[in-house]
């Protein structure tokens, strides 16, 4: 069985935010608003958080592109009452929308803030709609989503790959994020095949989780700056 | 019909032009939360401040607070119960109704906070015991029940006697009769009665620690910055009891003065519990001194926005405010008997229910106002959650305020077993000094 795992090289990275425009167009993310946004409801399955060391003139400035953590130790899997956020025999953690009774434990609980909530009905102008992608659900009003890692995409691989009459392989799959991504920062792949590129860059020096000290073993890992 | 079963049925025989006054009050006031509820419902939870990562606000703010003070009530009159305290005798019916409708108000926020109520059946069909959610939802669900238990229990003598003495309409006649399932009042049924009601207020105790308990675990077994705590359960627990006591010291004074009860409400209950609620604002500010001391020293670079938040910026009206109305000017009012008249003690009550109110928005919010990786955020609540907020407190007096138009606000046969246990140990004492006097006499006359 494979355990899907990113990784994002932040030498690489150079906070286009193509990831996020890719992401939302692929998952058909509700529109908020610039209203809705300025409150803090933008809906960013994959976020790029900007971020800075030290005082001028001395200052790191870095981005880091936060999709869902698909924590192996998920704290929101642990609290749902509801087992409508789950954690998949591949180890991605999906949300039933259909389930999910809008209680926001998980939001609170995540770390990373990587849960969103639906506060209105989802809203996409004219011109958008006739580019929602028919392979993913939109989400009704009241319950919450993230990042799926493109989940649909997997199954949409596994269809082909059995329709073409071929043994389907991880490198059929990839999110959205990782095939659009500008620098090349993002790889993909399968973290319990150790021939894997994700399982050979998970043993560099340069690689870190974030949030490491929490515990909850995130399977996106990051690789540091030069 | 004795003095105090006139004094009690009055209130339930006629009804004053003030309690329709106050009645229409509350009740429009009811509605106009539930206005606003019925706007969040068509428009989305959007209508409230919350946003990410301020997920909870107002409402879990809500119920926390009427949770806490369900714990008035139920668990005072069982404690009292079980060290037999005789004062208690007068008190116990207003505190049992307290509650039993802060739980079901304090139940109801988690309707309104969600964002798919319709689906709140899920907890049931889907439910999973890995969530502290249904632990919550389990204990509480007990309380409310054992609650209700310990609420009508010990009313069933006073229904008995309501229905053989009420005179007024058909519906009341009928309503009294079912309600007291046959009560005749020998001596088989006072028996299984005491029985019943020791176990209960037995089983209560736990019961309501454990409700407060895993109603802090909600936030405790998050990993956020000061709610992943150790002192969270018992310090809820503590403020629960507190914000409690005071509430049901203002019913208690509403009610002595609405209801005449002032010979049975007297001064000796208001001293006594005043004394119980000092020791709860004492043991409150050591809670609340020994979270922050440790914060503070240990530093931990997640933790200190949240407290500085708390303790010097946006939050900080609320953090000080409560610190005066829960641990400075409680004890102060309370710590010298003259405070703990009833002036004294509502004076203090009212500041102290103000005061938990601003403690359990303190803990809910800051702390998600300060995530460790997105953007730090402000919440601003909007008029919706406040109507909310009115209307629920509205709703709580409305509940109360109907109970004891329908049943009577003393344990009447409580009472009068506590004058005659009372009787009785004077005639055993004066019997007791008699012997003496005669034993020496004896003595002497050899």
């Amino acid at each position: 069985m494979p355990r899907w795992t990113m990784a994002i090289d932040l030498d690489k990275c150079l906070g286009c935010q193509a990831c996020t425009v890719a992401c939302r167009m692929e998952n058909n993310t509700p529109i908020a608003g610039p209203e809705q946004a300025a409150k803090g409801r933008a809906m960013l399955w994959n976020e790029v958080i900007p971020s800075s060391d030290g005082e001028y003139p001395n200052v790191t400035a870095r981005y880091i592109p936060r999709p869902c953590m698909h924590c192996d130790d998920a704290l929101c899997v642990k609290v749902c009452p509801v087992k409508a956020t789950y954690r998949n025999e591949e180890g991605t953690v999906l949300v039933d929308y259909d389930r999910c009774i809008g209680c926001r434990f998980c939001t609170v609980a995540c770390p990373y803030a990587a849960r969103y909530f639906n506060w209105h009905e989802p809203y996409y102008p004219e011109t958008l709609k006739a580019h929602l992608n028919p392979d993913v659900a939109i989400r009704p009003k009241g319950v919450v989503e993230k990042c799926t890692f493109c989940v649909h995409r997997l199954r949409k691989a596994r269809e082909q790959a059995a329709a073409e009459g071929r043994v389907f392989q991880a490198s059929d799959y990839v999110p959205a994020c990782v095939e659009t991504c500008t620098g090349r920062a993002r790889y993909f792949g399968d973290l319990d095949d150790p021939a894997s590129l994700v399982s050979q860059l998970l043993k560099s020096p340069r690689a870190f989780h974030l949030l490491e000290e929490l515990g909850t073993h995130p399977k996106v890992f990051y690789l540091r700056e030069g | 019909m004795s003095r105090i079963e006139q004094t009690v049925f009055a209130p339930l025989r006629t009804t004053g032009k003030s309690f329709w006054v106050l009645f229409t009050i509350l009740a429009a006031l009811t509605g106009w939360g539930v206005f606003a509820y019925i706007y969040q419902l068509s428009d989305g939870l959007g209508v409230t401040g919350l946003s990410r990562p301020v997920y909870w606000g107002i409402y879990l703010t809500n119920f926390v607070f009427f949770i806490g003070i369900s714990h008035a009530g139920t668990l005072i009159s069982a404690i009292l119960r079980v060290t037999q305290a005789n004062w208690r005798r007068s008190i116990t019916r207003i505190a049992e109704a307290v509650t039993v409708f802060a739980l079901c108000v304090g139940g109801l926020q988690i309707l309104i906070d969600m964002g798919r109520p319709e689906r709140a059946l899920n907890v049931i069909l889907y439910g999973r015991y890995q969530s502290p959610f249904l632990w919550d939802f389990t204990c509480i669900s007990i309380y409310l029940f054992s609650s209700i238990t310990y609420l009508y229990l010990p009313m069933l003598p006073d229904l008995a006697r309501l229905r053989d003495k009420f005179d007024g309409a058909g519906w009341r006649k009928w309503l009294y009769t079912t309600l007291a399932l046959g009560w005749k009042g020998n001596y088989e049924q006072h028996h299984r009665l005491e029985k019943a009601i020791a176990i209960l207020a037995i089983a209560i105790i736990p019961i309501a620690v454990s409700v407060h308990t895993v109603v802090s675990w909600i936030f405790g077994m998050t990993l956020q910055p000061m709610w992943h705590s150790t002192i969270l359960g018992p310090y809820f627990v503590v403020g629960a009891i507190f914000s409690g006591i005071a509430t049901l010291f203002l019913a208690m004074a509403l009610m002595r003065k609405v209801m005449h009860l002032e010979e049975w409400l007297t001064e000796k209950q208001f001293n006594y519990l005043g004394l119980l609620l000092l020791v709860m604002s004492v043991l409150w500010t050591y809670f609340t001194l020994s979270e922050y001391v440790t914060t503070f020293y240990g530093a931990l670079a997640d933790e200190m926005p949240v407290a500085n938040a708390k303790i010097f910026g946006e939050f900080n009206w609320a953090f000080w405010t409560m610190v005066l109305f829960n641990g400075i000017l409680p004890f102060v009012i309370l710590i010298r008997r003259s405070g703990r008249t009833v002036m004294g003690t509502v004076i203090a009550s009212i500041f102290i229910d103000i005061g938990m109110w601003l403690e359990r928005f303190t803990i809910v919010a800051p702390s998600l106002t300060r995530p460790r990786l997105s953007q730090w955020a402000i919440y601003q609540p909007t008029w919706v959650e406040a109507s909310i907020t009115i209307g629920s407190l509205a709703m709580f007096a409305l509940l109360f305020v109907v109970f004891f138009k329908l049943f009577p606000s003393l344990a009447i046969w409580e009472v009068e077993e506590g004058v005659e246990i009372e009787e009785r140990r004077k005639l055993a004492e004066k019997i007791r000094l008699e012997d003496l006097r005669a034993a020496s006499g004896v003595a002497s006359g050899e």
